[in-house]
């Protein structure tokens, strides 16, 4: 634990990416192979099953730290970050732990068995043993949080500089379902590939984005200059659903969210087709809930994601569809190396035989001659039920992660009202003890109704500025929430609008976030409740 | 009618209506009594002045031409019958606290403190009071500082390694208090410390007072580049991210302050080494200081006020939390000065 206690304090003692690399080779180099393992997995979103549920742990930490609850709740906010506040307020200790983490790992994972005085038992003498840094690393492991300030494309980038083997290969023996108990280091890094898990997805190709979410809109001449020759280029509609990969081998489905999380069972409705797609096939696509031929906005979709049990209710609701755009592998064979249009033309080819045509769909290409021609067809997103267009480079192959050149998306411009900051309370982070979330509200009458939260979009000197106008125009503190004197505006974007019963609105927007700051306009000339329903286009 | 405090919280400042005197005053006014000479706590513009005389070269280089006269700790100067003396805060060099006493009645102005003993500033001293007004800069128990000796290990270290991976170093910290701190710590068997203006005037006015302090070289455009390479540059906060601090690049910019001790605020800083090393009390050595004084009542002035008399009160003392404008530090906190540029001037009247 010593060492994976320095790596992530060393980790964070850098801001330049081939140090972060430096650090993480030196780690590789020197720990066991179990603990790379582990390290993997923690740096991957692995993490070990929670044997303690939270609010045990935050009120034994408490009983550790001897003070009380609202000293330990208000610590928390000036903290940001529970692991960390629980790290501090304990009784320091220098000499901390020899065991590695390999072996702390394993001792977490006994805790099942264990009942909640063992627990308890075990948990407090863990603490003492450890010093502060350790401590943080622990306590992240233990409640699930891990985050770390260093993307998976620099860990493999290390770990391919450690073994051997380029970063791609790494990066698809990575992928799908593997523990650190069972994954030995030797097997991700033997020269031939492994007897393969049938289940392994392949790395997503993820599209750079045209224009940022909070940019200026761009012109069809920068277009030109980014893109380069339209008749190379293929575009889609974008659509707003689950990226998915869906895998047929062996008379077997997998289907996988982008956020690798294995997810077979929650689309039942997919699994016809894809149990007669011939084995050795993987698909590439968007999961959206369809009615009538006609896709349904993401919130209707969002109903079911996070449902243990899907009811038939749900199931009639809110069916789901696939929009396929990619074919990864063909008759067991790995396709990726050929052109987007060869690929293209294999998906096509595997959908024109499919029984399910209304489930198994097709991702229909936007004619266009010129990129004038798309930036009109581009306005039509929102009638599309679409977030805007892709564009594919019609010979690119398909790659790996987030890479600017071959694939890109041209999100249409949000919408956007003026609102007013009623509410504000402290961020997580790098955000701790400052004043960064708020809450805007829009004029209803002559009172203020909130209607969204928003946390990004403002540079670290605004929201500096803010948090000093927040600490002295408080109105009322509520917990961690302050209200505060209704006089700043901003210009809130958002991609979508719904209407909603359970906010005091009426109305909830999909990613608001913060455009600018109206330092021009008095609160008086804020937005209405009526122009934010005008946008519901109902 | 009740008695009239001997100390009073006014909008100019801690006042003593008695004595006729002003404590760190933040508005012009005849008589103000200075516990130390950062800038939230000394301000320009007040018809006389008194103070620890190791203040002095650095009042009058901050401030130009002021009345000021100076005292030693413990001596004892008395103004229409009250009298005034200076202890040791510990916060930085010349800091005091001060105490103010009439018909029997006790009251100490703590301004900043610390009380680990730093080996520059006179070293914390408590002091018997009915009433005892204390900062709490630092007053919630997530703040507990280590030893200064390990933090100055761990600098040293740091130091060490820029000088193996042929890196400048750039070390930030307050330009009074932090950095004669540093500078009487660091291990010079290392390097040279090269310093940016502001640390080599205030440095120089603290030399020009008497302090004797390790010997320091002012950074100007004509010092050799590969020179300062091999020693360390202390520079102010508000040289973070300019041009004048580019320059050394390539660099590991260190930071030290009590706020590195949050992940979040160091983060925030963009400082890839974050040295906790405060010059105000921690959690503990707060509650300690002010149980030492054996007070009746104590006043929280800046900081974490809420919370923390929140919590005095809770273990048994009378504790009160009061509004001043302290604790916006010098240098670092600038950006927040600026509020006329979130809002039009009419708006932000009496906002305090």
């Amino acid at each position: 634990m010593k060492a994976f206690a320095q790596l992530f304090l060393s980790l964070d003692e850098t801001n330049k990416t081939n140090e972060k690399v430096k650090v993480l080779k030196d780690y590789f180099n020197t720990v066991p192979d179990w603990d790379k393992m582990h390290t993997l997995a923690l740096f991957t979103g692995r993490k070990p099953k929670r044997q303690i549920n939270s609010t045990l742990v935050r009120n034994w930490a408490i009983e550790a730290s001897n003070i009380p609850v609202w000293l330990f709740e208000e610590s928390y906010q000036v903290v940001g970050d529970l692991a960390e506040t629980m790290s501090l307020l304990m009784p320091q200790n220098s000499t901390g732990s020899d065991k590695t983490l390999t072996e702390w790992i394993a001792e977490i994972n006994e805790l099942g068995n264990k009942t909640e005085e063992e627990r308890k038992l075990w948990l407090m003498e863990s603490w003492a043993m450890l010093n502060t840094q350790e401590r943080f690393v622990f306590n992240k492991i233990l409640t699930g949080g891990f985050r770390v300030g260093v993307s998976q494309n620099l860990v493999i980038k290390a770990l391919s500089e450690v073994s051997g083997l380029d970063a791609p290969t790494i990066t698809h023996r990575i992928m799908g379902n593997w523990t650190p108990e069972t994954y030995h280091y030797s097997q991700l890094v033997q020269d031939q590939a492994p007897a393969d898990n049938i289940s392994r997805p392949y790395p997503f190709f993820l599209a750079y984005p045209l224009q940022e979410t909070s940019d200026k809109q761009r012109s069809v001449e920068e277009v030109q200059d980014t893109l380069g020759d339209a008749t190379l280029w293929q575009a889609e509609w974008k659509w707003e659903g689950i990226r998915a990969q869906l895998i047929k081998r062996e008379g077997k489905m997998f289907i996988w969210s982008r956020g690798e999380d294995l997810a077979t069972d929650k689309f039942p409705e997919l699994h016809p087709f894809l149990n007669a797609l011939p084995d050795g096939t993987v698909l590439d696509g968007e999961i959206l809930s369809f009615r009538d031929g006609l896709p349904l906005p993401f919130n209707v979709l969002q109903t079911r994601i996070g449902r243990k049990n899907l009811s038939k209710k749900i199931l009639e609701e809110s069916p789901v569809a696939l929009i396929a755009y990619d074919c990864l592998e063909y008759q067991g064979e790995d396709i990726r190396d050929k052109t987007q249009s060869e690929r293209r033309a294999v998906l096509e080819q595997l959908q024109t035989g499919t029984s399910f045509p209304e489930i198994f769909r097709l991702s229909a290409l936007v004619e266009f001659d010129s990129w004038d021609e798309l930036a009109k067809k581009r306005e039509q997103s929102r009638a599309m039920v679409a977030e805007g267009v892709m564009l594919k480079r019609k010979n690119a192959t398909y790659q790996v992660g987030r890479r600017r050149g071959d694939w890109w998306k041209w999100k249409i411009d949000p919408l956007s009202v003026d609102a007013v900051m009623v509410y504000a309370q402290k961020g997580h982070g790098r955000r701790a003890d400052l004043y960064t979330d708020y809450t805007f509200a829009v004029w209803d009458g002559d009172k203020l109704v909130p209607f969204a939260k928003a946390y990004s979009g403002l540079t670290d000197a605004e929201i500096n500025k803010v948090d000093y106008f927040v600490k002295r125009n408080t109105l009322e503190k509520f917990g961690p929430v302050r209200t505060v004197n209704p006089e700043l505006v901003f210009e809130i974007g958002f991609e979508g609008i719904n209407r909603s019963n359970r906010h005091k609105s009426g109305v909830a927007l999909r990613f608001p976030r913060i455009l600018r700051w109206r330092h021009d306009k008095p609160k008086e000339e804020a937005d209405t409740i009526e122009t934010l329903k005008a946008l519901l286009g109902e | 009618m009740p008695k009239k405090p001997l100390l009073e919280f006014t909008d100019r400042g801690i006042f003593c209506s008695k004595g006729n005197f002003y404590i760190d005053p933040w508005k012009p006014v005849d008589d103000a009594v200075i516990t130390h000479a950062q800038s939230d706590h000394a301000y320009w513009g007040h018809k006389r002045y008194l103070a620890h005389h190791l203040s002095k070269q650095v009042l009058l280089y901050r401030l130009g031409e002021i009345n000021l006269q100076t005292v030693e700790y413990g001596e004892k100067v008395i103004k229409n019958g009250v009298e005034i003396s200076l202890y040791p805060a510990g916060h930085v060099i010349g800091s005091a606290q001060i105490r103010v006493e009439s018909e029997g009645e006790v009251w100490v102005v703590s301004g900043d403190y610390k009380v680990e003993d730093d080996g520059v500033s006179t070293p914390f001293e408590p002091v018997k009071c009915h009433h005892f007004i204390s900062e709490c800069t630092f007053g919630m128990p997530v703040y507990q500082w280590k030893p200064q000796a390990q933090v100055f290990d761990d600098i040293n270290a740091w130091w060490r390694s820029n000088l193996v991976n042929g890196v400048a170093t750039v070390l930030v910290g307050y330009s009074l208090g932090k950095a004669q701190r540093i500078i009487q710590n660091l291990d010079l068997s290392i390097g040279k410390i090269y310093t940016h203006g502001v640390i080599e005037n205030t440095t120089q006015a603290l030399r020009n007072n008497g302090v004797l302090l390790n010997p320091t070289e002012r950074i100007t455009p004509e010092t050799p580049r590969e020179e300062i390479k091999k020693g360390i540059v202390l520079a102010p906060p508000s040289s973070v991210g300019t041009s004048w601090m580019r320059k050394f690049g390539p660099y590991s910019f260190g930071y030290c302050s009590g706020w590195m001790a949050i992940r979040g605020a160091k983060r925030r800083r963009a400082a890839e080494r974050g040295f906790v090393l405060s010059d105000h009390a921690d959690w503990n050595g707060l509650v300690s200081a002010i149980d030492a004084t054996g007070c009746e009542k104590v006043y929280l002035t800046h900081g974490y006020t809420a919370s923390f008399t929140r919590y005095l009160n809770e273990i048994g003392f009378d504790a009160h939390e009061v509004h001043t404008l302290y604790g916006n530090e010098e240098e670092e906190q600038t950006e927040g000065q600026k509020i006329d540029e979130i809002l039009p001037t009419e708006r932000a009247g009496g906002s305090q």
